[in-house]
């Protein structure tokens, strides 16, 4: 069973870099508005309005 | 501060729909045409790549990686970029990414029919494929990461978080379990042996259901939900909380799937408690997305992105109510092995992965196209096809593998088992029958949609790369307003910690684990031996014939399990399986004790032909296994491939291990002159049947013989020992078949 060790190390080693992600979220406030995010997702489509409609002279 | 103008790819988001609208039909097809050979075995037209045991892997690979896959990076492709106000990270990533994708499928699909196989359930690629995986995998990361780094928008949307989660546990599941040591270049063997395999193995494949099958989606849920509704999420609280909360719990969860297996107690009990956890998350996720429609419902009637949706996160929060119940031991002992699985899977599968995913497409495609979807009366057709052919589909499932399994369970009043195995298995084909109706109501539906779209695509006008601005995000300044000195420091050991724990833990996996692991193959029965190279070779053209996703070979210690097959499975019987074998479903009848039981004559019919041997039986035959040569050249690769890994081969062995393969076949081959067969020297038929017959035969006699390639005694004698099968007697097996019939006629009535 000497695999299971293995598996706590990748399980533990995951779990700890979410950890880390969770520490480095919290602390760069990206929870403390829970208001504008979920509605802000709803407003990209305004923007390409402000562009005339043809195709644009892009990269591609 | 300044607004920057950019330009959404809509490009590789158009490639990758197309790529899930083909990859959908192709894996439903295969899908269907692997449901109807189970109740009309002529389906599998007696060709190695049309067998059920290959056409399984390649449908659920094709609709896993392929189809549930490919959606993920469609909307993953359309979404970040507007949630990151970016364009993608690199055009010519976006475009390896896709085009090495579908190679991994094309690859894939060619090389599971051609049989190449690791024997891992979902996880079946050979090695070349799991690198190009990999390979592709990180270019996806580089891709995602590098967009998320110059995003114009500060906060990271909850859809971001789960795309992020997945693309780190995949990458870690991936590497972990295939770890392989190849034998030729379309040939390895898993590092792992017995349980260790099996552990990693379910592992992975749960985690696999996690990360790739649920957390993506609900990635997706949470954009293209309130996008569809024109609402923002119900609770944004409820969707970090739980999304948190699901990847901690997700990882442990494995174990269920070896319930009254060999694996330790306290393994088994680990996953459980974690699966019981899960409910909580994952419903957080379910009643977020349906509360968000509260007060639209109105708008569901008409939406047919809304209705999709709707089923789709209702089929999401059945199959996590039902998953964490199937892990508990009491019901796993009922469904475990049975349809039942296979029912719930589907609830998931069709439910929520593919109504997810229809109803993004429906969605996406006229945005894109800057159209209206062509028909939306078409659309609710399509839904309404689905819908009925999901509940055609999983309902006699249920019924199936519900009555399955009581038949297993009952024994007579005096003590013996009821039913034979093939009766349970005739019994259910109805249910099959109907199942395969579901399925391909579901497709036609699946039919439908590219009609759908396709017309729609035809009738609007691609915008290839969207128009939009933002203001760039402020360059790294502020951080916090009242930042002090000391909190800089402060913030350095964790990291430091963090660091170290992560490198230390890449050193114990590359230095330690291989030694632990070739330690612990050392056998703890000392009756069991490595196979004899003939076996070894049998093993192989097992594996590559997919037996495993028929046959289990793991009795659990249930009375009518012990009293059907025989003596229960002890991990020390696995030490040498690489890959292990244990199966997750028996469609037929388990194998763990198979040796010894029947005279190789009756393999060698059984295999050309299976309803000779057991009238009825639904299994394909396998007529090239007695036209094709056994591949001794590989023997030595495989000997020394095994002795790496620490299977105690004496040393040299490999050199002369062909000589005792043809020893034993010759053996193999006198018995079936006995019984009127002839066949050629080194034929596959005589590697299986040398295989088969050593399955399970090692802790049956304890007379430790060699482990070499003595041939394998299955003499009469010992055979009888063990298999009193309830009572009945090793008789020839038409006898036993027509006993069987009789008494079976009678209870089938009810």
């Amino acid at each position: 069973m000497s695999v299971i060790i293995l598996l706590l190390i990748a399980s533990l080693s995951i779990a700890t870099l979410f950890l880390g992600a969770f520490l480095w979220s919290v602390r760069h406030q990206q929870f403390d508005d829970e208001f504008s995010p979920p509605r802000r997702i709803l407003f990209d489509e305004p923007v390409p309005a402000t562009n005339p409609d043809p195709q644009p002279e892009n990269k591609k | 501060m300044q607004i920057e103008k950019f330009y959404y790819d809509n490009k590789t988001v158009k490639w990758f729909a197309y790529a899930v609208l083909f990859w959908s039909i192709v894996g439903m097809l295969a899908g269907l045409w692997a449901a109807i050979a189970l109740y009309y075995p002529p389906m599998n037209l007696g060709l190695p790549a049309t067998t059920f045991g290959r056409m399984r892997p390649v449908h659920t690979n094709a609709v896993i990686f392929a189809f549930v896959g490919n959606g993920i990076f469609m909307g993953v492709y359309y979404s970040l970029q507007r949630l990151c106000k970016a364009r993608m990270f690199n055009d010519t990533l976006s475009k390896i990414h896709f085009w090495g994708w579908q190679l991994i499928i094309v690859a894939g699909a060619i090389t599971l029919w051609a049989g190449k196989t690791s024997g891992k359930e979902y996880a079946e690629l050979e090695w070349p494929i799991d690198i190009a995986i990999t390979l592709v995998w990180v270019i996806f990361g580089v891709n995602m990461f590098g967009t998320i780094l110059k995003r114009r928008e500060s906060h990271l949307y909850v859809a971001i978080w789960f795309y992020i989660a997945t693309w780190v546990t995949v990458a870690m599941l991936h590497i972990v379990n295939s770890i392989e040591l190849p034998v030729t270049m379309w040939k390895s063997y898993s590092w792992y042996a017995g349980v260790q395999d099996a552990l990693v193995q379910w592992w992975y494949g749960h985690n696999a259901v996690a990360f790739f099958l649920t957390t993506p989606y609900l990635g997706l849920m949470y954009y293209f939900l309130p996008k569809a509704a024109n609402r923002p999420i119900y609770s944004y609280r409820l969707s970090i909380i739980h999304f948190w909360a699901l990847i901690f719990i997700y990882i442990w969860a494995g174990p269920h799937h070896l319930l009254y297996t060999s694996l330790p107690d306290w393994a088994q009990s680990l996953g459980v408690v974690f699966s019981i956890m899960l409910i909580a998350p994952s419903w957080g996720g379910m009643l977020n997305g349906l509360f968000t429609l509260r007060g639209a419902w109105d708008k569901v009637k008409e939406d047919p992105v809304l209705k999709f949706l709707v089923v789709a996160i209702t089929c999401y929060g059945m199959a996590t109510f039902e998953g964490p119940m199937l892990a508990l031991k009491n019901v796993n002992a009922i469904s475990h092995f049975t349809d039942w699985t296979i029912a719930h899977v589907h609830v998931g599968a069709l439910g929520w992965n593919g109504f997810l995913t229809f109803g993004v497409l429906y969605w996406l495609i006229p945005k894109m196209w800057n159209t209206p979807l062509y028909s939306k009366k078409l659309a609710g057709t399509h839904f309404w096809i689905g819908t009925i052919g999901i509940v055609l589909y999983v309902v006699p499932l249920y019924w199936a593998g519900f009555t399955q399994s009581m038949m297993w369970k009952t024994f007579t009043e005096e003590g013996q088992l009821k039913f034979q195995f093939l009766e349970t298995v005739t019994h259910i084909l109805p249910m099959y029958v109907t199942r395969s109706l579901g399925g391909t109501l579901y497709l036609i539906g699946a039919i439908i949609m590219v009609y759908n779209l396709r017309k729609t695509i035809l009738h609007g006008s691609f915008i290839a790369n969207e128009a939009a601005e933002a203001p760039a995000l402020p360059a790294k300044v502020e951080t916090h307003g009242k930042q002090h000195w000391h909190r800089w420091i402060e913030r350095r050991p964790m990291q430091m910690l963090v660091f170290s724990l992560i490198a230390v833990a890449i050193g114990g996996v590359l230095e330690l684990i291989p030694t632990f692991l070739v330690k612990s193959n050392i056998p703890t029965i000392s009756s069991v031996k490595p196979y004899t190279p003939l076996e070894l070779q049998g093993r192989d053209i097992y594996v590559r014939e997919g037996c495993y996703l028929c046959h289990s070979q793991m009795v659990r210690p249930f009375r009518d399990e012990v009293a059907r097959y025989g003596e229960y499975s002890k991990a020390g019987e696995f030490v040498y399986d690489h890959p292990f074998q244990w199966g997750s479903k028996r469609t037929g009848p388990d194998l763990a004790r198979i040796g010894g039981k029947y005279p190789d004559s009756w393999h060698y019919n059984h295999m050309l032909d299976p309803q000779s041997m057991s009238p009825g039986s639904i299994m394909p035959s396998y007529g090239w296994l007695l036209d094709n040569n056994i591949d001794t050249g590989s023997t030595a690769a495989k000997i020394r491939a095994m002795q790496t890994m620490g299977v105690p081969y004496p040393a040299g062995y490999a050199e002369q291990a062909n000589a005792d393969l043809v020893r034993q076949a010759a053996g193999i081959r006198a018995t079936l002159k006995t019984d009127k067969i002839s066949t050629g020297g080194t034929k596959e038929i005589l590697a299986l049947i040398a295989y088969l017959q050593r399955v399970g035969q090692d802790i049956k006699m304890p007379q430790a013989s060699l482990p070499k390639a003595d041939n394998q005694t299955f003499s009469g004698s010992d055979s009888n020992s063990q298999q009193g099968v309830a009572g009945k007697p090793k008789a020839a097996p038409k006898e036993q078949m027509a006993a069987s019939n009789k008494d079976g006629q009678s209870v089938m009535g009810n």
